[in-house]
């Protein structure tokens, strides 16, 4: 469903991505590497937060550059950070946003809201303040927010990395048995152990393109202390 | 507003929002033309009745005007001297009586109530090309983001502290000012992400 043709892209005088051509159709994609090997720029390219600075992303045929919201209905993007992505006051008021914003009648927002917190464990959170959940439940309600708009695909970006092991556990339970097609980018190895592909990245360019069983260790290796 | 309310069930808390924004509307302006202390100390006797009304303990009163005891303190000695004490009188029970009724109108009222009345009430710019929806989703977006601002600094005092840092606003002020910049760019894109360049305004 991702279509990456010759993707550059650079801030300012900064090269992040060089010459990145592939295609995602799996259900299950990783993303991995080093702090600064470009990833994160990667993942903002499949839904349009970035458009590459010279080739194009195409997800199902639309072009990133001209139809971004149009990709952006399609590719639902879960932060790093639950606390940036949680933009509204109370926890219900915050799965409300996004489906407000797509025209639906007050009468059906409020029927989803009670539908998608029902779903993700978060009823009894639902008039909490957002600044006085616990990182997991900030997390739990970041995803939510994101699923109750109904993406065909959900990018995670790093997704586990601010969270507890309990936290972590259950947010890899939540993307394991998403329905959806789901690109992660993650230092977690343990997350993506049962994925069907994994890319590593390394300076820009993707260095290892293959399941996890040879992916996992050439990025070890890659990792290694000189 | 940020988490006064307090939810219940009282007749109070029943009150559209709208009427009691009104109410705290007109006795905010018409408590200024009344300069009589006795039917002042009568409004005060009323708004605190109405504490009790909404099934707030009356200590919560009290707890919600110390912050402002120091400022109350100096305003009411300032009066004292520069107009004597009735006039210290009237401007403190004025003061003192619309604090503790907006404070009232905040504990009884849900926040996203409040906001759709206040994007009802600003229908009406409407006429000269403003979105009242927009001004309420500012409004939201404030609510959401003081506390996490707040948490912030708190980080930073802490992290100042730890290296031998006391209380320096210059030290505070500048690093905060980095870290909400950068947090604005960043709910930029998570707005975006979450589809708020999607209908409605267009």
């Amino acid at each position: 469903m991702f279509l990456f043709e010759d993707v550059e892209h650079g801030y300012d005088e900064r090269r992040v991505l060089h010459g990145i051509s592939v295609e995602l159709t799996e259900r299950r994609i990783a993303v991995i590497g080093a702090n600064g090997s470009g990833k994160s720029t990667f993942a903002r390219l499949l839904n349009g937060l970035q458009v590459p600075t010279s080739g194009r992303v195409l997800v199902d045929g639309l072009d990133t550059r001209s139809e971004g919201r149009a990709v952006r209905r399609k590719v639902g993007f879960v932060f790093q950070d639950p606390d940036v992505q949680i933009v509204m006051p109370t926890v219900a008021e915050d799965v409300a946003f996004g489906l407000k914003h797509r025209g639906l009648s007050k009468k059906d927002t409020a029927a989803r809201v009670v539908e998608v917190l029902a779903e993700h464990g978060l009823s009894e959170l639902a008039e909490r303040p957002a600044h006085l959940l616990s990182g997991g439940e900030k997390q739990r309600l970041a995803i939510a927010s994101v699923l109750a708009l109904e993406p065909e695909c959900v990018v995670f970006d790093e997704p586990t990395t601010m969270l507890d092991l309990r936290n972590k556990r259950r947010t890899t339970r939540v993307i394991a048995e998403l329905p959806h097609q789901v690109v992660v980018v993650s230092h977690d190895l343990d997350l993506l152990s049962d994925f069907d592909r994994v890319l590593v990245f390394d300076e820009g360019r993707i260095v290892e393109d293959a399941p996890p069983a040879r992916a996992i260790p050439a990025y070890l290796d890659l990792m290694a202390p000189c | 507003m940020l988490s006064l309310y307090r939810p219940g069930t009282s007749a109070l808390h029943r009150l559209p929002v709208g009427v009691k924004l009104v109410v705290l509307l007109l006795s905010g302006i018409g408590l200024f033309f009344v300069t009589n202390p006795f039917v002042l100390g009568g409004f005060l006797l009323v708004v605190v009745g109405l504490w009790s009304l909404a099934r707030v303990p009356l200590v919560e009163l009290l707890r919600q005007l110390r912050p402002l005891a120091l400022v109350l303190a100096l305003l009411g000695v300032a009066q004292v001297l520069l107009l004597g004490w009735v006039s210290a009188l009237v401007v403190l029970l004025r003061l003192i009586a619309l604090i503790l009724l907006a404070t009232l109108v905040t504990m009884t009222s849900r926040t996203d109530d409040m906001i759709s009345a206040l994007e009802r009430a600003a229908s009406p710019l409407r006429v000269f090309g403003l979105r009242p929806h927009r001004i309420a989703f500012v409004l939201s977006l404030t609510l959401r983001f003081i506390p996490l601002i707040k948490e912030k600094a708190d980080e930073i005092r802490t992290a100042q502290r730890a290296r031998g840092v006391e209380r320096s606003s210059l030290a505070l002020l500048l690093p905060l000012l980095v870290k909400v910049l950068r947090m604005a760019d960043h709910i930029a894109e998570a707005l975006d992400a979450r589809g708020l360049d999607d209908a409605r305004d267009r």
